[in-house]
């Protein structure tokens, strides 16, 4: 977990030694080239692992029940926070 | 939207390559998501770096941002009270258990096999530990997949609330991708706050 923060922190110092190369500053199409590959990976050790694969049916369902409450929950949460207390700051 | 589609086509793409046992067994044993995620870390720490307006970024860091960390906590707590209405096999307790993983699955998992075994046996302690992997492992890829949805429809500050424990590492690049770079110390910030809060949480609604 420290080590993505700090391999991040390196990029950040990095960026900012070459701020001044203009083709850094479109560094936004790569990025999202990497997010589809990370995902491809991800999608092979989700379908590779057995047991995830072999207990899908029974336990898969109160898992997907429950992923699904987290996620919503914290979503909305989020987004009344976001009304609440920082919509003005970010239309500034 | 378009560019949830793709990410969801190369991910169900994986999943069906991983499934069908096609791929040679070094690309399965091998798990190169880590190396590609510190590649994606690197380009996101450039794109900060590079950018003129970093020093206004880290100006605007402030107290207020633990009402987003606060935020994930009390919704996903609260929602995933509600759904032990509707799985009766399992306590109130065990679902908060669950929901306390925060996606973070390999740590909330281990946790709840080994905390719940004393009280709910190995077969029903282990089955709770598989839920909350498949159920945490569920938040980061939703996360992953329906960030570009979620800000449109929910604001900037959901999608690193559903994020939950990985909005320091796993899910930061897609969230400043789509909610903006400015909000990059805000997600590592908040990955950092639920990261710890994890196991306390899991403990915690286990010894009830």
């Amino acid at each position: 977990m420290f080590t993505v923060i700090g391999i991040m922190f390196a990029g950040i110092a990095t960026g900012y030694l070459l701020r001044r190369v203009e083709r850094l500053q479109k560094v936004g199409k790569p990025i999202s080239y990497t997010i589809f590959l990370l995902l491809f990976l991800l999608g092979i050790s989700v379908g590779a692992n057995k047991e995830i694969v072999d207990n899908l049916v029974p336990l898969g369902g109160q898992a997907l029940l429950l992923a699904l409450a987290g996620t919503l929950g914290s979503v909305l949460a989020g987004w009344g926070v976001y009304h609440l207390f920082f919509k003005e700051r970010s239309r500034r | 939207m378009k560019g949830s589609l793709i990410v969801v086509g190369f991910f169900t793409l994986g999943c069906l390559l991983g499934w069908s046992g096609c791929l040679p067994d070094a690309v399965v044993e091998n798990d190169m998501t880590v190396y590609v995620l510190y590649l994606l870390m690197f380009q996101v720490g450039l794109s900060i770096g590079s950018d003129k307006k970093l020093k206004e970024i880290l100006g605007s860091i402030r107290p207020k941002l633990l009402l987003v960390p606060f935020a994930t906590l009390a919704g996903t707590l609260v929602f995933s009270a509600l759904v032990s209405l509707l799985l009766t096999q399992w306590s109130v307790f065990d679902c908060l258990a669950v929901g306390s993983g925060f996606a973070y699955y390999s740590l909330s998992s281990i946790l709840i096999t080994q905390l719940k075994e004393p009280s709910l046996g190995v077969r029903l302690a282990a089955e709770l530990g598989t839920i909350a992997l498949m159920a945490n492992i569920m938040r980061e890829i939703m996360t992953l997949l329906c960030t570009p949805l979620f800000v449109k429809y929910f604001g900037r500050l959901s999608p690193i609330c559903a994020g939950g424990a990985t909005t320091m590492d796993t899910t930061l690049p897609i969230i400043t991708r789509y909610s903006g770079k400015e909000l990059v110390f805000v997600s590592i910030f908040h990955g950092i706050i639920v990261d710890f809060s994890v196991p306390f949480l899991v403990s915690f609604f286990c010894s009830l």
